[in-house]
């Protein structure tokens, strides 16, 4: 869905590749509770994915993300990062390989943006000329004005351009592995669906292993090659693709935290273009009646759909229209044009919204590519369902 | 002793001096401008020395204090309980406590003086520091800034402010203090103000000259802040 299929150990175009991170057995008692924070967390994530890790308030999310950096220091397993121990390196230098970006962002309210995002660089020795080379070339990849912002303070920018600076000042030593603690958390949703967006695309420049938290479902959904879903006590409830967790939430909480929606969700994550759209029954004016008989018949659909000289749809005809011998030139009901990009929620969306059964899938180019109806979509959420609960009863028999 | 010998100086005989204004206790710009040496002379530069060594040295105790209590964060109750007490003691008794020990003099004078200006250093340096915004420091550990580096490049600076004002404060209390310093033998304005009590163009002006150091420092020393925390102003445009 977001460009990052797995690249082990290959190196994105400019910068050091990313690194496979795994948990093993990870667990955390902070000192003076009972109770653990972590328990016996394991999962891996292959280079250049992003490994959302989501679930409700006090399921120990933040913490196994901080874990990592050994921000906190784990009480019992170990953390893999390209198969060494983290915890046999010096602390800080490990965070300098490791970029942090949390909510609160932590911009240095003392330091110009150049300066901030300058940060890491500067702590790993960088010469001048590289490093205002790096800090321009960031800034322009976000999106701000180099000339402009480079050396203003923090309190002279909006909230979004914070944030941006700091997903920025994380990246800048070009780290392999990129933790993110609710970037884009404290920000209005219009804001946060472009930053997001945004990321995605700098994701699938930069290639980075990224560890994501957040507590929202959607984000995760949008955000994650891989979502980790974790349950009250940090238990892991679910480790899987956004697709998989759709499908077939592993139990009652994973169903729940998803929410019930998930179909629709799932279709979120599905274009128009990934589907197997119904044959166009495509007639034209002035054809003999007869072909626009036998193009109906081998479509599913019961109706002709009439297309101009250029091939684009000009209306719907239905038998009454095509009792005549000849396919007449007059306009038929309205069409409802749909492009291949959308997303299946919002081709369905748009289908309720005009009140129609059939959608006519439009190339940018004008060409006809097939027809979507609301019948097939139904059929495709029901199908993966089935499939969804084959998978589940073979896991479960083959499990016993 | 040295209340004998201050006590010599508080009635001076000013008969012998020239002028009816001087005669009747006046103020008299004339006097003054003949005698300007009285203030801006010794008397300043003694008075100058007092407060710039004290607070100096004052704020290199109170900053090693501060630090030794942001490591170990137990003894900040215990070190501002002790710098609280030192500054309750009157001034005066200060001086005449330490006379057996360091005699009279410069030295006596400093220990005192440095011993007031601990307790509102300490304490500011200490709350510009526990002030700065926590999400800083933890980007900045997050990123492989060292305890040091922490301190020195993220806490300090952003405290700058705080630890200003209490130099500032500090400064200014001094100055007023140091006038009390010639009871310990160090000379100062304080000695000019008290070698004639009586007479008003000597205590007004001594008391002027007084005022404006305070005032000239304090404006420095709000300049020196100026500059040093450029960004604290970027907020307000």
């Amino acid at each position: 869905m977001n460009a990052s299929t797995p690249t082990t150990g290959e190196l994105p175009a400019n910068g050091r590749r990313a690194a496979t991170l795994e948990f093993r057995e990870v667990s955390k008692t902070y000192a003076g509770s009972a109770e653990a924070a972590i328990q016996s967390l394991s999962l891996t994530v292959p280079a250049g994915e992003i490994l959302v890790l989501v679930g409700p308030s006090g399921c120990g999310k933040t913490t196994a993300m901080r874990l990592v950096n050994r921000m906190i220091e784990p009480t019992g397993g170990d953390i893999l990062l390209d198969g060494s121990s983290v915890l046999l390196r010096e602390p800080a230098e490990l965070r300098r390989e490791v970029g942090y970006a949390i909510q609160q962002i932590g911009l240095f309210p003392h330091k110009s943006v150049g300066e901030n995002i300058a940060t890491v660089p500067r702590l790993l020795g960088w010469d001048k000329a590289r490093i205002d080379a790096r800090v321009t070339e960031l800034l322009e990849l976000i999106d701000l004005s180099a000339d402009e912002v480079r050396d203003r303070y923090p309190a002279q920018l909006s909230g979004g351009q914070r944030q941006r600076v700091g997903v920025a000042r994380a990246t800048a030593g070009d780290p392999p592995l990129l933790l993110m603690d609710e970037p884009f958390g404290a920000i209005d949703p219009i804001t946060r669906d472009r930053l997001q967006n945004e990321f995605l695309r700098l994701q699938g420049e930069i290639r980075k292993t990224v560890v994501f938290v957040t507590h929202d479902i959607d984000e995760a959904i949008k955000m994650g090659d891989r979502i980790a879903i974790l349950r009250q006590g940090g238990v892991l409830a679910q480790y899987a693709t956004p697709e998989e967790l759709l499908l077939a939430p592993a139990d009652e909480f994973v169903e729940d935290f998803v929410g019930a929606d998930r179909g629709l969700k799932r279709l979120a994550l599905q274009r128009v273009s990934d589907v197997d759209l119904w044959r166009a029954p495509l007639v034209r004016a002035g054809q003999p009646t007869s072909e626009a008989h036998a193009a109906i018949a081998a479509s599913e659909v019961p109706y002709g759909l009439l297309v101009d000289d250029a091939g684009r749809p000009a209306g719907w005809l239905d038998e009454r229209a095509l009792a005549l011998e000849r396919v007449p030139s007059a306009a038929g009901s309205p069409v409802v044009t749909i492009e291949p990009e959308d997303t299946l929620r919002d081709a369905l969306s748009h289908l309720l919204q005009e009140g129609v059964q059939y959608g006519v899938v439009v190339a940018p180019g004008g060409t006809i590519i097939g027809i979507l109806s609301i019948t097939l979509i139904e059929e495709l959420l029901r199908r993966e369902g089935r499939l969804a609960h084959e998978a589940q009863d073979a896991r479960g028999t083959g499990g016993a | 002793m040295s209340l004998v010998v201050a006590q010599g100086g508080f009635f001076r005989d000013r008969s012998s001096e020239q002028g009816s204004c001087v005669q009747n206790n006046g103020f008299c710009p004339g006097w003054i401008r003949d005698n300007l040496d009285r203030y801006v002379g010794q008397p300043l530069v003694e008075h100058l020395e007092l407060v710039l060594v004290s607070v100096t040295v004052g704020f290199a105790i109170a900053f090693g204090l501060a630090l030794l209590a942001r490591r170990r964060r137990w003894l900040y109750t215990p070190i501002s309980q002790v710098t609280g007490v030192l500054y309750t003691i009157p001034s005066l008794a200060a001086f005449f406590l330490l006379l057996p020990f360091t005699g009279r003099g410069f030295l006596t004078a400093v220990i005192a003086l440095t011993a007031y200006t601990l307790v509102i250093l300490f304490r500011n340096i200490t709350t510009g520091l526990a002030n700065v915004p926590v999400d800083a420091v933890d980007a900045g550990k997050g990123m492989g800034l060292t305890d040091r580096q922490l301190l020195w490049r993220v806490e300090l600076p952003l405290a700058v402010p705080e630890i200003m004002a209490g130099l500032r404060i500090a400064t200014t209390t001094t100055v007023g203090l140091a006038t009390l310093a010639f009871f310990a033998g160090a000379g100062g304005l304080g000695e000019t103000i008290y070698a004639d009590l009586r007479f008003k163009s000597n205590v007004v002006m001594a008391g002027l000259v007084a005022v404006l150091i305070a005032v000239v420092l304090d404006a420095l020393l709000l300049l020196i802040q100026r500059l040093a925390t450029p960004w604290a102003r970027a907020g307000a445009r």
